[in-house]
């Protein structure tokens, strides 16, 4: 209202003194006042909710439109491929991709061989991770600072970095020339995922130094007396580590497991460089499914072969958003709680 | 020895009992990463051949590899120039983009789980396969290649194209390198979205370590909720932009061209020497950027601890 009478001011006199006038019999008018204070509020209210709703509908629009698209693709036949009136909705819905496209990825032998690395892997970063976090969390020692920010150092150093060294370190493996004495030469370990177990052991498996600032953030976080307490009752330090602090850590651990599991499953950067067989990581087997139809169904339309490879990103999809959808809750409440932040 | 271990200082102890649990990972650390960053700079300075029984062997080059990588390498130059700006395009604005919309996560609303859920799919769906897929599927999604030619030409002949309101804005006086980031923005809004997630729950975490009485303090002393937001919340989650930037810098680096084009040239062109070059430089550039931001945002951070 305030608005509106200095905008009339500029303009005509006479409209100002009368709406004035108006506002001034609408002031003292208290039989209203409250009603319209209320629908006030509550329009503002409304168009703010408005705009929020908007701008999320939006945004997870930008993120699912493609995974919709792909999903509702993966069902297209031929006919409703080349059809332009068809939209999202197949008219001849076919579930031929879906076969093909699991008989060329050998997919329940593929996937659950992945399964089992990604989450071997996973066990081994919390194991190791957590222990790692722990300790920086916990104890004094000298350079501890000096070593803390080595952990920084690798994570900000991309992995990319250091590719080379460590593909001539597993394509000429020998521990502090032990290997060289039992067998005559160093062997070559690449092709085999063994040189992924064995970073990953040593704490730097992929994205491990992420995963050990997370850990140590958030035992710094935890009280010592429940440590104190624990040591006053007989417990010894594994003991403690094991049954009391990682209990605590529950949080963290799930966070970090999530993370590690999926990126794990997803990680194709390893997998190429260390040469490991397609069937133990499906995410490179995708890779050359399309191929692979290709030149054995003699199909040779780009956009037909489209339609395989969605098929086949659903079935890569598939456990992981199964995962995701299963765990989200305990994820997000992990993230808030776990101290990701100091 | 039972003498030794009685006279053992409880400090002493528990250091290497410390010792013991960073032990796998100093191990690893010292055996793959100093060493092979060692070896990289080594790799960099020499020509590398490998020998057919497995090995290699090592010829001193001097700087001949980062001359070659400068001056006579056709796309290096190039790849790193375009990766190191779409870097410092992208990053303000997924850290702003994660702050805003972290902050609108917050909220208490119906469906905030599910909203949520979708917010965080990128991170789950971050294979490199996937995205690619994703991307022709977004291509597809708009209209597919066949199709955007012919919007395109129905764009011209109706009049009605984006030009004209990009010259209506620079004739309104905006400086055409503000227009140009703008439309750059809107144009990458799906690959800022999507490599958004992580960034959008670190500053979620970070809003609720907020103490709710500085909001409640602000409330009482009349702060609007603008004035809240750049007195209270702003200061409290500076440190995470720092955080954040440092995470955004190292995750798009890791997925850049220059990275493509290093592996390239040592597993298909078998360049050993190039390919720790272009690592090298590109690592060297992303320590430099990352160093100036943080310097950058330390200063005017606000630590309430």
């Amino acid at each position: 209202m305030a608005k509106t009478t200095k905008a009339a001011k500029n303009t005509k006199a006479f409209s100002v003194q009368k709406l004035k006038e108006q506002y001034a019999a609408l002031k003292a008018d208290t039989q209203f006042a409250n009603d319209r204070k209320r629908w006030q509020s509550n329009g503002k209210g409304f168009l703010i909710g408005l705009l929020k709703f908007l701008l999320i509908v939006g945004v997870s629009y930008v993120i699912l439109g493609p995974v919709l698209g792909i999903i509702t693709s993966s069902f297209f036949s031929n006919a409703d491929n080349y059809n332009p009136m068809v939209y999202m909705i197949p008219q001849e819905p076919t579930l031929e991709r879906y076969s093909l496209a699991s008989g060329y990825l050998d997919y329940w032998k593929t996937v659950s061989n992945s399964l089992i690395y990604s989450v071997t892997l996973m066990l081994i970063q919390v194991f190791i991770c957590s222990m790692v976090g722990y300790g920086f969390a916990r104890y004094k020692f000298p350079l501890k600072n000096l070593f803390f920010g080595l952990v920084v150092v690798m994570i900000v150093i991309p992995t990319h970095t250091i590719m080379l060294p460590l593909y001539m370190t597993f394509a000429n493996f020998d521990v502090l020339g032990i290997i060289s004495l039992i067998k005559g030469a160093p062997v070559n370990i690449l092709t085999t995922p063994i040189p992924v177990y064995i970073m990953t052991v040593f704490g730097c498996g992929l994205r491990s130094g992420l995963y050990i600032y997370i850990f140590n953030q958030f035992f710094r976080g935890l009280p010592k007396e429940i440590e104190e307490a624990a040591f006053v009752d007989g417990a010894g330090t594994w003991y403690t580590y094991f049954r009391i602090m990682l209990v605590n850590a529950m949080p963290s651990v799930i966070t970090v497991a999530i993370f590690s599991m999926v990126w794990q499953y997803n990680d194709t950067f390893y997998g190429k460089l260390f040469l490991i067989s397609d069937d133990l990581i499906i995410s490179k087997k995708i890779a050359g499914l399309t191929a692979n139809i290709s030149t054995n169904e003699k199909i040779y339309d780009p956009a037909i072969l489209q339609l395989y490879l969605d098929a086949g990103i659903v079935l890569v999809m598939l456990p992981v958003v199964i995962i995701y959808v299963v765990l989200q809750k305990y994820f997000i409440e992990g993230v808030e709680r776990s101290g990701i932040v100091g | 020895m039972k003498k030794k271990k009685r006279k053992m200082t409880l400090t002493r102890k528990r250091a290497i009992t410390g010792y013991l649990f960073i032990m796998p990972w100093l191990i690893g650390f010292l055996w793959f990463y100093a060493r092979s960053l060692f070896m990289t700079v080594q790799f960099s300075l020499n020509v590398l051949e490998v020998k057919p029984g497995g090995g290699y062997t090592l010829t001193f080059a001097g700087l001949d590899n980062f001359i070659y990588a400068f001056r006579a390498h056709a796309s290096f130059k190039q790849i790193l120039t375009t990766s190191v700006a779409n870097m410092l395009i992208d990053v303000p604005l997924i850290t702003f983009f994660s702050l805003f919309m972290a902050l609108l996560l917050n909220k208490k609303f119906r469906g905030r789980t599910l909203v949520r859920a979708i917010f965080f799919l990128p991170v789950i769906l971050n294979s490199e396969a996937i995205t690619d897929a994703m991307d022709l599927a977004r291509s597809m999604m708009s209209g597919g290649m066949s199709n955007a030619a012919a919007e395109v030409a129905e764009a011209a002949s109706s009049g009605v194209s984006i030009e004209y309101y990009i010259q209506m804005f620079g004739s309104l006086g905006l400086p055409m390198g503000i227009i140009e980031y703008i439309m750059g923005a809107v144009q990458r809004i799906s690959e800022i979205i999507n490599a958004s997630g992580v960034q959008i729950i670190i500053f979620i975490a970070a809003l609720q370590s907020i103490p709710g009485s500085m909001y409640e303090v602000a409330k009482i002393e009349g702060a609007t909720g603008y004035e809240t937001f750049w007195k209270v919340t702003f200061p409290m989650v500076m440190p995470h932009i720092i955080t954040n930037v440092v995470y955004t810098v190292v995750d798009s680096f890791a997925d850049s061209d220059v990275v493509e084009l290093a592996y390239n040239t040592a597993f298909t062109y078998n360049n050993y020497g190039l390919s720790s070059v272009m690592s090298l430089v590109s690592t060297v550039i992303t320590c430099l950027i990352l160093v100036i931001v943080c310097r950058f945002i330390q200063k005017r951070a606000f630590y309430y601890n």
